[in-house]
Order: C-alpha cells, then sequence, then structure tokens
C-alpha cells in the first residue's frame, strides 16, 4: 500500500483510459440529467450505482443518492425494507470503498447513512468491514477516522480503542494512524481520570518506554518520533497556566520625570516610564501558557490613584483566538496631583475559574505584587523631556558599552515556586534527563530526528529549570541544544529555516537566562534631552525570530540590526518600547511587522535595509501568524489614500501598518518599497506626527 | 496405487511383472522417494519396494509403541543368501545395519500410546521458502500434504534461561527483553543484510542497476560470519541469536581452536535470506517455519505417491536380499528381491540401512573428520514450554549448557494441532551432532533436565500438576523420553547409489541437495522435478501451508 513505485504508463493504457473516460462522461451525463429532473428510479439509481462503481469519486453521484434515498424512503413503512433499503446503500458504499479505499464521498455517505438512525447498526459488520480495511492498509486514516466515529457511536469504551491501537501497534509500528489515535484516546483517558488512568505520570513514563522501544529498533521510522514530539510536549508543557513575568515588576518605582543629577550619578531609584507623560500606566501580565480570561473580576487592582473607565485586558498576540501568552491594560489617572506625589498600585490575581489555558486548566497560583508610580505635576517636566528634538541615531560603530542597570530590574520578576509546582516539575525534568541520557546513547549518528529530539529535550530541561530557581543551569542544555540545531542545519537543508527559528530561541534564551551575560547586553541610555532609557542590544547574532519577550517587558531601546529576522512577533508584549532597530534583518513585508501596532509608546522605528516590496507577489506574509488581510478596520485609511491618488490595492498592507503606527522617526531607505511612487506621500498622510523621515526633518 | 503385495503373509511374495525395470529403488526413504518421483516425472520406469510395511524407512513417523523395535531391530534377520554366481551375473548378498545405538528409554509411554506419531528425523521443520516447498508444489507432491507453522517462534536458551529469538522488525520492538541499544544494533545488522539482499537480487537482473553501494563488500563476505559480527557491534547474545537461532550454524563458531565448519558472511547471509523470505510467504503461516501435519513420515509418502501417478511400481513388505553384478563384477544390473526373484535394472539405489558391498570404489567419508553422529531424543511433555503457544523451536548455542557442548542443540517443541499426539500433550525432539554418542547424549540429557522437570516418582501427578500449573513459571513435566544416538553415513554415486541418511541439520536443504546431485547422475540431461509434472487441478501455493 505504501512505498510502492508508481509504474510508467505503457502506450496500451492510453486506449484504455480514453474508453474509460468515454463510459464514465455518458454515464455522469445521464446521472446528471436524473439529478435534475429528480428522477429517482430504480433504474436511475441503477446508473449512479455503476458510475460509482467506476469513480467513487463523483461526488454529485452520491449527494444525488441521498436525495434519492430520502424520496423513496418516504413510501417505505415496513422496518424491514427500510432495513433492505438501507442494506443496499451500505453495499453500495462497500462496492465503492473497494475501488478506492479512501474516498471521502464514499465514507461520508456511509456516516451520513448510519446517522439517519432508520436501522439497528449492524456493528458486528460495520467492525468486520473496518478490520478487513485495515489489514489490507493499517494507515488508511478515513479507516481510523470511522473507527473513531463507530466508537462513538456504540459508546465503545476508550480503554477498549486503545488496546485496539496497540494491537496494530504489535502488528506493525510504523502506522502514524494508530499512534495519533493513541494520543487522543489517552488524553480523554486521562482528562477523564478513568480508572487506571488517574497518574498522568505513569502513563506517560509507560508510553514514554513503548515508543522508545520503536524508535530504538527503527530510528528511520517516522512515525514513532511523531508520538514522541507528543508525548514530549505533554511532559514539557505546564499542567497549570503560571504567571512568569510582569511589568511593572514587584516592587518597581515608575516615575513621570527625573532628575538629572541622580542619572549622572547613576543612582537613580525609580524608572522613567514613557507612557505616565499621556497619564497612562500599562500593566503587562506575561504567563507561561496562551490563556485567556483575563477582566477586573479575575485580576484585582487595587491603587490610592483613581482610574478612568472600566479597566480592559487585552490579549497582546497576532492571532484572533482569544487566548493569549501576554495581556495587558492601559490604566488612565483621573487624579490630579499638586506636587510630587507617590502612589502605590497592587495587583492580586487569585484562583481563578475565569483563567482558563487551551487544555481548560485553570489558574490556581495566586499572585500577589504591587509596585509605586512618582507622579510629578506636568508643567515641571515639559521643558525636560522632548525625547525627539533630534533624530535618535543607532551608532553601530562605537563599541557597545555595557552599564550596570539599577536594580528596580529584577529577572525573577515573581516568586511564584509553589510546593506543589516543584514536586509536578522534579518528575518531568527526571524523565526527560533519563531520554536524553538514552537518545545519547543512540548510535546513529546521522539520524535528524535524533538530533531534533535531543534538541527538543534539552529546550525542554532548559524550560523547566527557568521554573525552578536555577537559571544558570539552563546554560549547559543551551549549548548542546545550539550545536545541535546547527548540525541540522547542514544535514537538513530542506528544513533550514525550521531550525533557525529554534537555534534562534535557544540562543536568545542563552543570552537572555542569567543576570550576568545580560548584563552584557544591557545599559542605561542617556540621550541630550531625554529621559534616560533601558537599552537592550541583541545584533549580529543570526537571529531569525524572537523568543522570551517576558524577559524584555522592561526594554525601552532595543536595538535588533544584523540580525536575520524574518518577523518581529513576539515583541508585542514589550510594551515599554519606544526605540526599535531592526534594520539589516530580513523582513519582507508589512505583515511581519504586524506585532509593532501594538505597542503604544513605539516612537522611533529602524526598518532600513531589509526586503520589504522586495517581492511583487509575496507569499511569505501568508506564513506569519495573522496576515492582515483578515481585518477590515481601515477603511477611513484607505479613502484617504485614495484621495491622495495612492494605488490601494498596491499598498493596503503598507497602509494597514502605517495607520496604527503613531511615530516620530522611521527609517525605511534600503528597502524596495521605499523608492516606489507614492510611498513618501503615503507615510506622511498616515503618520501625521512624524518629524524624522530617512533622516530628513519632514514637520 | 500399485501396491502389490500389501496384506499379503511375508513368506508369501507376489511376483513382479515385468522383471526389468530402468530404475529399482529399495527404501521409501525421502531421498529414495524424491528420486523415484523425478525419476517417474522423466519417464523412467520405476520399481520401489520397501522391506517395511510402510512408508518412509529412516525418515517416517511410527506410532510411538512400533518405536523401539525398529530403532533396535531383532537381530535375526535372515542371512544373505550366499554370493554365487550364476551364468550371466554374480549374485552378492546384502546386509542390513542399524544405524541407531545407545537407545535408552525412560518412563512408561502414556496411553494411548498409539496416538502419538513419533518422527525418527526430528526436530525438523520447513523454511516456508525452501526448496523443499518448492519441490512439493512444483511434482504436485504438495495435495497429499498439510501444513501449520510452527507460530510460537523460537526460543534461545542464553545464560540459564529462554529469550524469544527477535528475527523481524515486529519481534525486536515487541521483544521485552532487550536492550534499547541491543534493539538499535541487531534492526541494523538486519537492514544491512536486507539491503544486501535486495542488491544482490537486482543486481542479478540489471546488471549495474542496483544499488551496488548496499551491498555488502566482499571481503566481509569471505569473512567468519562471526566476525563480521562482531564488526557490526552485535553484543554476544545477539550473536548467538543470529548464528544458531536465524543462520542455523550447528558447531561452535566462537572456538579458535575448533577445526569445525565456520560459517562465511556469505553462507550465514544466505541462510538468512532463507529466512526472511519464508516470513510471510504463506498468509496463513507465521514464522518462518512450517511442520507437516501427522509427521514428517507424510513427505516421502506424498513423492511416492507422485511416483506412482507417474507409472512407479511399489511393493511393501519386500527386501532385497541381494545385488546382481555383470561378470566383471564392475557393474550391478539388478537385485535378487526376497521373494527370489530376479529383477534387472539399469539403477539400483538402496536406502542406507543397506551395507554396500565393498567393490572396487571405497566410500568412506575420508574428507572430514566431522562428528559423524546425531544424539537424538524424543520426549512427551504434558505443557508447552511457552505459554500461549503450541509449536515451539528451541536453541541451546554451544557451550551454553556445559563446556563439552560442542555444538547447538534444537529442540522442536509440537503440539496435537499437528495431530502427532492426544489434546492437551506435547511432544518435542531434540538433536545434537557429537563425535561420541555419550557426550553427545549427556548434552541432550541435560538439555531435557533443563527443559522439563521430572515426573513425581508417586505416581500422583495428577494432584500434584494441578496445583502447580497454577503458576507460569513451572516447567512443563517430562512423561516418557527416549534418548538414541543416530550415526551419518555419506551417500554414494555408482552403479549402486546409496541415498543419505537424515543430517543432523533443521531442514532438507543438505538431503535435497545431494538427491539431486545423484539424480543428475541416473538421468544426466533431465530437468530435475520439472513444474509441468505436477498435475494439473488447482495448484496455488496457499493450500501448501495449512
Amino acid at each position: 500500500m505504501h512505498g510502492r513505485p508508481r509504474r510508467p504508463a505503457k502506450p496500451e493504457d492510453e486506449g484504455a483510459a480514453a474508453a474509460k473516460a468515454a463510459k464514465l462522461r455518458d454515464l455522469q451525463g445521464q446521472v446528471l440529467h436524473n439529478h435534475h429532473s429528480r428522477t429517482y428510479t430504480k433504474e436511475a439509481l441503477g446508473l449512479s450505482f455503476k458510475l460509482l462503481e467506476i469513480n467513487p469519486e463523483a461526488y454529485t453521484a452520491w449527494n444525488y443518492r441521498k436525495l434519492a434515498f430520502q424520496h423513496n424512503l418516504r413510501d417505505l413503512s415496513d422496518p424491514e425494507a427500510i432495513k433492505s433499503a438501507v442494506d443496499d446503500e451500505l453495499r453500495v458504499v462497500e462496492v465503492a470503498l473497494r475501488q478506492n479505499p479512501k474516498s471521502y464521498g464514499a465514507w461520508y455517505h456511509r456516516k451520513w447513512l448510519l446517522n439517519q438512525k432508520l436501522a439497528p447498526v449492524d456493528f458486528k459488520r460495520e467492525f468486520g468491514l473496518l478490520d478487513k480495511l485495515l489489514k489490507v492498509d493499517a494507515r488508511n486514516f478515513h479507516g481510523w477516522n470511522y473507527r473513531r466515529f463507530l466508537a462513538r457511536f456504540l459508546g465503545v469504551p476508550d480503554e477498549e480503542e486503545l488496546k485496539y491501537t496497540m494491537d496494530k501497534i504489535s502488528d506493525n509500528f510504523s502506522n502514524y494512524s494508530a499512534w495519533h489515535n493513541r494520543s487522543i484516546l489517552l488524553s480523554n483517558l486521562l482528562m477523564q481520570q478513568n480508572k487506571g488512568f488517574e497518574s498522568k505520570q505513569k502513563i506517560f513514563s509507560e508510553e514514554f518506554e513503548l515508543v522508545i522501544q520503536a524508535l530504538f529498533t527503527d530510528p528511520s521510522d517516522q512515525s514513532g518520533w511523531f508520538y514522541h514530539l507528543w508525548l514530549l510536549a505533554q511532559t514539557s508543557t505546564p499542567e497549570k497556566p503560571r504567571l512568569i513575568a510582569s511589568w511593572p515588576s514587584n516592587g518597581a518605582k515608575l516615575s513621570s520625570s527625573f532628575v538629572r543629577e541622580k542619572v549622572e550619578q547613576n543612582t537613580l531609584s525609580s524608572i522613567w516610564c514613557y507612557s505616565l507623560q499621556e497619564r497612562i500606566v500599562p500593566i503587562v501580565l506575561y504567563f507561561d501558557e496562551p490563556v485567556k480570561g483575563l477582566n477586573p473580576s479575575s485580576v484585582k487592582l487595587r491603587s490610592d490613584l483613581v482610574f478612568a473607565k472600566d479597566i480592559h485586558w487585552r490579549p497582546l498576540s497576532v492571532t484572533d483566538s482569544g487566548y493569549s501568552n501576554c495581556w495587558a491594560t492601559q490604566l488612565e489617572i483621573a487624579n490630579e496631583w499638586n506636587d510630587l506625589h507617590q502612589f502605590s498600585v497592587e495587583v492580586s490575581i487569585p484562583c481563578s475559574d475565569d483563567i482558563v489555558s487551551r487544555s481548560g486548566s485553570h489558574y490556581n497560583c495566586p499572585v500577589h505584587f504591587s509596585f509605586s508610580i512618582e507622579l510629578m505635576n506636568c508643567g515641571d517636566t515639559a521643558e525636560d523631556i522632548d525625547l525627539f528634538r533630534d533624530p535618535i541615531s543607532w551608532d553601530c560603530s562605537e563599541p557597545f558599552q555595557p552599564h550596570g542597570i539599577n536594580n528596580s530590574i529584577s529577572f525573577d520578576q515573581l516568586k511564584t515556586s509553589s510546593e506543589l509546582v516543584q514536586e509536578d516539575s522534579k518528575w518531568h525534568l527526571e524523565r526527560l534527563s533519563d531520554e536524553i541520557e538514552l537518545f545519547r546513547e543512540l548510535p546513529d549518528e546521522n539520524s535528524k530526528f535524533l538530533k531534533l529530539t535531543l534538541a527538543r529535550l534539552l529546550c525542554a530541561c532548559a524550560a523547566i529549570k527557568s521554573r525552578g530557581r536555577s537559571l544558570a543551569e539552563r546554560k549547559g542544555y543551551c549549548e548542546e541544544a545550539l550545536a545541535l540545531l546547527s548540525d541540522l542545519i547542514h544535514l537538513d537543508p530542506s528544513h533550514k529555516r525550521y531550525y533557525e527559528d529554534e537555534r534562534s530561541l535557544v540562543l536568545m534564551d542563552q543570552l537572555t537566562c542569567n543576570m550576568e551575560t545580560f548584563m552584557k547586553h544591557c545599559s542605561v541610555q542617556v540621550q541630550p534631552n531625554s529621559a534616560p532609557m533601558n537599552h537592550v542590544q541583541l545584533c549580529r547574532l543570526s537571529l531569525t525570530r524572537i523568543g522570551f519577550a517576558e524577559r524584555l517587558l522592561w526594554v525601552q531601546v532595543l536595538d535588533l540590526s544584523h540580525n536575520s529576522l524574518r518577523s518581529v512577533e513576539g515583541l508585542e508584549a514589550c510594551q515599554q518600547l519606544v526605540c526599535l532597530n531592526v534594520s539589516n534583518n530580513q523582513i519582507s513585508n508589512f505583515t511581519a511587522l504586524e506585532s509593532l501596532t501594538k505597542i503604544i509608546s513605539l516612537k522611533v522605528l529602524d526598518l532600513s535595509f531589509n526586503m520589504i516590496g522586495a517581492h511583487s507577489i509575496d507569499t511569505t506574509r501568508y506564513i506569519c501568524s495573522s496576515p492582515f488581510s483578515h481585518k477590515i478596520e481601515a477603511c477611513e485609511a484607505f479613502e484617504e489614500c485614495q484621495q491622495k491618488d495612492i494605488n490601494v490595492e498596491d499598498y493596503w498592507e503598507a497602509i494597514l501598518f502605517f495607520k496604527s503606527a503613531n511615530l516620530t522617526q522611521l527609517d525605511i531607505k534600503g528597502n524596495a518599497v521605499a523608492n516606489k511612487e507614492n510611498f513618501r506621500t503615503l507615510v506622511l498622510t498616515l503618520i501625521p506626527s512624524l518629524k524624522w523621515l530617512d533622516g530628513e526633518c519632514v514637520h | 496405487m500399485a501396491e502389490a503385495g500389501a496384506g499379503s503373509a511375508p513368506d508369501d511374495y507376489p511376483s513382479i511383472d515385468p522383471t526389468s525395470f530402468d530404475v529399482l529403488i529399495c527404501g521409501t526413504g525421502l531421498p529414495e522417494s524424491v528420486l523415484a518421483a523425478a525419476c517417474a516425472a522423466a519417464g523412467k520406469t520405476v520399481l520401489h519396494v520397501d522391506p517395511n510395511p510402510f512408508y518412509g524407512s529412516l525418515y517416517s513417523s511410527l506410532p510411538l509403541p512400533s518405536l523401539s523395535t525398529f530403532l533396535s531391530p531383532d537381530p535375526s534377520t535372515p542371512p544373505s543368501p550366499a554370493s554365487t554366481s550364476d551364468d550371466s551375473h554374480a549374485v552378492v548378498g546384502l546386509d542390513r545395519r542399524s544405524i541407531y545405538s545407545e537407545v535408552e528409554t525412560s518412563g512408561d509411554p502414556p496411553e494411548p500410546s498409539r496416538r502419538y506419531t513419533v518422527d525418527l528425523v526430528g526436530p525438523r521443520v520447513l523454511y516456508c521458502a525452501d526448496e523443499a516447498v518448492d519441490i512439493l508444489l512444483r511434482s504436485g507432491g504438495s495435495h497429499h500434504v498439510e501444513f501449520k507453522s510452527v507460530e510460537g517462534g523460537s526460543l534461545l536458551y542464553w545464560e540459564g534461561n529462554l529469550y524469544p529469538v527477535p528475527d523481524s522488525r515486529q519481534a525486536i520492538f515487541k521483544d521485552a527483553t532487550l536492550k534499547v541499544t541491543e534493539k538499535n544494533v541487531l534492526f541494523r545488522f538486519f537492514k544491512l543484510v536486507q539491503a544486501h539482499i535486495a542488491a544482490a537480487s537486482t543486481a542479478g537482473d540489471v546488471a549495474g542497476e542496483g544499488d551496488a553501494s548496499a551491498k555488502i563488500p566482499e571481503e566481509d563476505l569471505d569473512l567468519p560470519f562471526i566476525e563480521y559480527l562482531k564488526k557490526q557491534q552485535l553484543s554476544p547474545k545477539m550473536r548467538a541469536v543470529v548464528l544458531y537461532a536465524i543462520a542455523m550454524a550447528n558447531y561452535d563458531q566462537d572456538g579458535i581452536d575448533s577445526c569445525e565448519k565456520l560459517l562465511t558472511t556469505r553462507e550465514g547471509i544466505q541462510t538468512i535470506a532463507l529466512y526472511s523470505s519464508s516470513i510471510g510467504r504463506f498468509a496463513n503461516a507465521e514464522g518462518a517455519f512450517i511442520y507437516p501435519m501427522y509427521g514428517h513420515g507424510e513427505l516421502p509418502q506424498a513423492f511416492c505417491r507422485c511416483a506412482a501417478v507417474k507409472g512407479a511400481l511399489y511393493v511393501l513388505r519386500m527386501p532385497v536380499a541381494a545385488a546382481l553384478m555383470d561378470e566383471e563384477k564392475k557393474n550391478f544390473i539388478g537385485a535378487r528381491l526376497a521373494s527370489g526373484q530376479d529383477i534387472m535394472c539399469r539403477q539400483l539405489i538402496l536406502d542406507p540401512s543397506y551395507k554396500i558391498p565393498t567393490l572396487d570404489v571405497p566410500c568412506d567419508g575420508s574428507d572430514s573428520d566431522l562428528p559423524r553422529k546425531i544424539a537424538r531424543g524424543i520426549c512427551i511433555i504434558s505443557k508447552s514450554v511457552k505459554l500461549d503457544s503450541s509449536n515451539v523451536l528451541v536453541v541451546f548455542p554451544p557451550k551454553s549448557l556445559e563446556e563439552q557442548q560442542v555444538a547447538a542443540i534444537r529442540v522442536l517443541q509440537l503440539s496435537s494441532n499437528l495431530a502427532v499426539c492426544p489434546p492437551g500433550m506435547f511432544m518435542a525432539y531434540l538433536s545434537t551432532p557429537c563425535a561420541d554418542g555419550s557426550t553427545g547424549k549427556q548434552c541432550i540429557k541435560k538439555a531435557i533436565d533443563v527443559l522439563f522437570s521430572p515426573q513425581a516418582s508417586d505416581g500422583s501427578e495428577g494432584h500434584s500438576e494441578t496445583t502447580s500449573e497454577s503458576s507460569d513459571d513451572v516447567k512443563p513435566t517430562l512423561i516418557w523420553s527416549c534418548v538414541y544416538v543416530q550415526e551419518i553415513t555419506q551417500g554414494t554415486s555408482g552403479s549402486l547409489l546409496s541415498c543419505p541418511v537424515p543430517d543432523e541439520n533443521l531442514d532438507y536443504r543438505n538431503i535435497l541437495e545431494s538427491t539431486k546431485k545423484l539424480f543428475a547422475d541416473i538421468c544426466p540431461n533431465e530437468e530435475f522435478l520439472p513444474k509441468k509434472s505436477a498435475p494439473v487441478h488447482a495448484d496455488d501455493d496457499s493450500d501448501s501451508a495449512e
């Protein structure tokens, strides 16, 4: 059934094919005619049967048979007659399946018939049919789909179906469908806590043991590796969602202004927050898995400040699923104040049924943190802070001078590790460490699955380490994973991009996981006439994507130039970001920058020397999580552009991006799009606040 | 079929007409029967006689009560007629001999003992893909035999325990006793061999087109197999699995000083190729091996029937008393039957129980100093050695039982589904080649001790068994056993042919090879059992198994 080479067509086949085609055309014509004229006689039905016997893919013929069946059923009242009508129809399906066991139409027709519930279903016959079919091709996923359908229909316990998958795997473990069904059944059984399935750890240990037997026996067979991947995902994802980072962090002191002397002496104790000038306090919460259900009742706020309007939590994500790792709200300060004044804000997330993860787990790690806000009278600070009087320059030629960041930024922002979590991750870690030891012994030097799985195991271990306190221990894991991924990039060039992305994640993890290494990339930038800003520089690292944004929530100036970024997804979490440099990367469209539209404080953006507009038809945008095309809220911007003679069809993507960008400085030279007609007009029209475009003062 | 003489008194021999045949064969063992079928198919006139009242000679399956007389025959055989000289030819008396010795029986045969059928050639099986099966199919003999598979697979005795033999991808996957790294190494070796076999077979079709890189290099093929296995990093246990349970080596491959035959990689891979093509040849056969229902004695009978269909004449209970030689005593030209009748023939073939009169040609096995004996054992046991399996093969690699064990011991357990014993009982055959009988017998006894537990002496086995059987790891109880030694003689060629005796191997490959050679001597220009010799009625592969 599988792995059989196609044999080249012989000249005599051609004649046969032509004869078959003529016969089919004739039959099809007659069936269609009957369909239109609603002829449901025995002869007409016979014709449709003949057609389906030769070509089970004739979907209209199946629909015709459904209509005919329902039509003819009206005249039947005797249960025996109905049963025989159903049986006849079932037989038609069987004949069609003999011709093509993977005919969607035929399988659907059978399910439809059974769902009519006109006659008692002969389950023995149905399962017999399936057994025969799966004997011929144990991997026929239609068969497996139908089996799941029957099992549900009949109420076969999942335990029994699980046994069946084991039988099939014992016959031949190269069976994606059997492994897949196993993963589904186990998920159900564990969720329902059936007898014998109470302990996830026990079940998964056994499953690991089982799949390891297949992997070691024949490492070149993919099916087992896929199942292992599922097991790994089950073992390494947390069981309950937890908050892993927030901005502001616990104990942070925010300030709307600063005292210049303190900056110069590097004794500043508070963080200058740009948006406070606009009387806005942003709060960002970062969870270890996507959740939904954050609202004023699931996240409680207490403060001596008065906030305007209802508090609205929004997911920071470019997909529309409603689930997100990262949630943000903007509190508008409604108070009036006179002198320097300090206010406090307390945030607490109790155990909550509102907050749920994709797998349906509720949030049950109560967290409480607080921060304070120093507010000065608006009038006093206005002249001091004019960030954008001169264009911000990203001078890469100057060696980066890491500065000590004041201790108001901490890496382990939250202390949430309870005993329960510790106990839990201990098992995960042991399990994963065992796997790593085992796979290191597998003497298959060039197996890409082996290398990839090992890299994934190492990353999973590193991730678990981060949940505890031992961030430093991850470094070893990261280094080994990096070496493996670099090997894979050479070994398996057709999946190069995937490996590069994975490598970027590990690299970012490695660079940011402990204070010591991260500090080499951090500084406090003090621009003339502006506030000191927290600056992170991650240049020339061949990064292709952003990861571990939860460790960058506090960054105000971020330099990612001279990498290989294809997208900036993830940066949406960095709500403090004011200046971003992604010049000299591989961004090829505006869709890949969609995350940036969610950062309200972003003022300075350097996109120069990317590949935006380099391809007239750019398909890579569809790799992005959520292409702009899903949204139509930009009508006004489109109209505005049309008035200026800008071709909306050509520029819809750019329009959607710039209409929500509130920039003062933009660099976009070195992109094909920048040289196009009207592009400059478009930018100036859509960003009225823009002051500097490609180094030129425009306002 | 022509079966003259059946039912008449032994001394009241029928006279045979005509009195001249192309081929006269005495003895209905497997090689003789195959020769009879082949000669008859090649158009020769054949007279096939047998001194016994049953078919099979040294290859027969006997009812249990007849075993002891067959193994230790009454020495009072009628003296062969004195050598005389006739006017046209010389008469040389033929003596018979027993190739069995040191027969030792213990226990009382269970009743009804006639329902137990014992093989003289055991332990023996057929590979689904071996030549014996092909010949059966070609000759039409398959219509007269039914097979069942040795569905329980093979077990290997290693360091005091029995382990399943992982002989396929799935078996390796399922084997709970193997370490995962062992699984990896073993399956990698299998894949290497499979790629080699595939490459070698395509290279035959289209030169250069097959993936030549998949082939095992020539210098490795000439290496002793064990060295190659070591090179592939197989652990000692895995080497034992491959050498003794899959490549079916008889003699110790590890002994540095042993001058016994060392298997080369080429030979080893040949057997593995046969083994793997056997798995799955017949849809209803599980595993690589099949066994004929009612015992191995059915096989010679099937070929005799084929011969009879082609016109061979059969006379049982008819010993040959003397051979007839021409004047110069250079050639045999016929034989005098026990009835006194002289039959003339171009070719005289005798089964190996006849002593060949010394002619000009010396016929000793001077080419080797291999142990020319086999110790065999037959046991009746009450329970299977492997849970939920009826027919099982067990292999004891050399030296696994004791230092003196120079060769592998193979055990074949058969169940009542082969109609060789009553339901609930099992037969077990053991054999090992040996240099001297007593050492061989000692090894067989040791293997019996390891596999089975002796019967409770007080005779109250009924009760003790029911209590002990509740736990699964209790060994099967030995009810009856017989251990004996069989000589191995080589077949001879010339105008009087002697066929090979049952050898030390698990299959019939070597025996058929020598038989084919004998046939080539008799009919130099004829094809051996060509396909057209089979009767025309339905003849698909599937009916030969099950």
